[in-house]
């Protein structure tokens, strides 16, 4: 009960800086509120059990994208300008989705359960076989290095691939304009 | 440079070590609790931001040069798959660690996992320092007042 | 339909539904916003509500984190491993590695932008629709031309 009680809170508190970024003008504030929002959803991991993506998700989300983001800014204009549309059609097309993921909520086993789908299957056969298997106590390392390996090796070749082609992006064409001088 | 900022200097010069510190921590006893080698990545980048913001890009790409940066990127990658090779030439599956220590495949498990961590951690590494490097070396369109 | 009123029910759903209004707030920015980089914090927030979803999957009740005690070698205690609930671990390892490939995409994101800004001169969604549009009568004009004079 304690545990709804602390979330419910912690979701008011994000769901009011969402709602402070939909309505803020200056994008400096926004990039600010962004990094708040990234603290308390890391809050909310801890009181998920996902530790470790809460330590994640302190580092990168109000770390580094936050200088990234004003990285941007100071490299782009600081302010939003009015829209000229209406915010009518963008609500009805948000509001359908919502109706349609809620009604597809219901079928969803309870917050928690024991007896859940994810909670009978591949879960506990990781929490089982890692004292034996592997000998470590962080079970999340287990499975990111061992058990799935291959997914890592997958997501840090994506990384790489991101990292690259922002490098090609920013850095590269400038250099070889240097390099040729008339070059458009 | 900001010279006016003497406190934030002071003080990142004292925090950049501890950062560097707390990094490695978190790559190196990742098995035992909350880290490893993405969080680590990130919070030893972190380091290397931090001083290029409070000093200057230059210092920053002093400390840690451009072309290092950009071969961390790649070696992290080739560390992590180059196990997962080392692993196949030893006679075992692709990433099956036990290869590295058969009578006991605990702790084949430990050194692989030590060493793919490690990996993972380079590469987050020169990716983030690598675009935040990008990112700064551009020329900024508008001045300090503007903000 | 009753059950979808009881208490028991709701509590249990509670939490999908306020994942679901997180949601809907990110989709809102990036759909409303014409403005490129407040479309990738919107972005942002959308990521960062399915990964709650995702990670409450994972969540049991009475459950603790998944880190097993350990004993003075540094092993797994696998004695006092028993007295504890953990948490299902697998959400937790595919949203870790999500939310870090996760920055790396949005830095490429902000990468274009600052590429487009410096094409055209803003970051502005409408505006550069504009100057596209433009750009292409402009285009048809000129070729209209061309295909004239060869007529």
């Amino acid at each position: 009960m304690i545990d709804t009680f602390t979330n419910t809170v912690l979701f008011t508190m994000l769901v009011l800086t969402a709602l402070a970024i939909v309505r803020m003008e200056r994008l400096f504030a926004v990039v600010m509120l962004s990094s708040v929002f990234s603290l308390l959803s890391a809050l909310l991991f801890v009181t998920l059990d996902a530790v470790d993506v809460a330590f994640t998700e302190a580092a990168v989300g109000a770390g580094i994208s936050t200088v990234l983001m004003l990285g941007t800014i100071a490299l782009t204009k600081p302010a939003v300008k009015k829209s000229r549309h209406n915010a009518f059609v963008p609500l009805i097309v948000v509001c359908i989705t919502g109706a349609a993921l809620i009604y597809g909520t219901l079928d969803m086993p309870a917050f928690g359960s024991l007896d859940a789908p994810a909670q009978i299957h591949v879960g506990p056969d990781y929490l089982s076989r890692t004292p034996s298997d592997i000998d470590v106590p962080n079970v999340v390392t287990a499975i990111l290095g061992s058990y799935r390996g291959f997914d890592t090796l997958g997501e840090t070749a994506v990384v790489f691939t991101a990292g690259i082609g922002v490098l090609l992006l920013l850095s590269g064409l400038r250099r070889r304009r240097d390099d040729d001088g008339e070059d458009i | 440079m900001i010279f006016h900022h003497l406190i934030l200097r002071v003080v990142t010069k004292l925090l950049v070590g501890t950062i560097v510190l707390f990094a490695l921590y978190v790559q190196f006893h990742g098995d035992f609790s909350p880290g490893g080698g993405f969080q680590a990545g990130v919070i030893m980048s972190v380091a290397f931001i931090l001083y290029g913001i409070v000093f200057s890009l230059e210092s920053a790409k002093k400390v840690f040069p451009e072309w290092v940066v950009h071969k961390l990127l790649a070696l992290g990658v080739l560390i992590y798959a180059g196990t997962g090779v080392a692993t196949m030439l030893l006679g075992y599956d692709f990433l099956d660690y036990d290869a590295f220590s058969p009578l006991h495949p605990t702790h084949g498990q430990h050194w692989g996992l030590l060493v793919i961590e490690f990996g993972v951690g380079v590469t987050v590494t020169g990716v983030m320092v690598a675009i935040y490097y990008a990112f700064a070396g551009r020329p900024p369109s508008m001045s300090d007042e503007e903000w | 339909m009753n059950k979808f009123f009881e208490f028991e029910f709701l509590a249990g759903h509670i939490h999908y539904l306020l994942f679901i209004v997180l949601m809907m707030t990110g989709l809102f920015i990036v759909v409303d916003k014409t403005n490129l980089v407040k479309k990738i914090i919107g972005l942002n927030i959308f990521q960062v509500s399915v990964f709650m979803f995702y990670v409450s999957i994972g969540k049991v009740t009475g459950g603790t984190a998944p880190i097993f005690p350990m004993d003075s070698n540094y092993h797994v205690d696998k004695d006092a491993l028993q007295e504890n609930l953990y948490s299902n671990p697998l959400p937790h390892v595919l949203i870790l590695t999500a939310i870090v490939v996760g920055i790396a995409t949005t830095s490429l994101g902000l990468a274009l932008i600052v590429r487009i800004r410096e094409s055209f001169n803003t970051i502005d969604e409408e505006e550069i629709l504009e100057i596209e549009q433009k750009m292409t009568r402009d285009d048809n004009m000129k070729y209209d031309d061309i295909s004239k004079g060869m007529l």
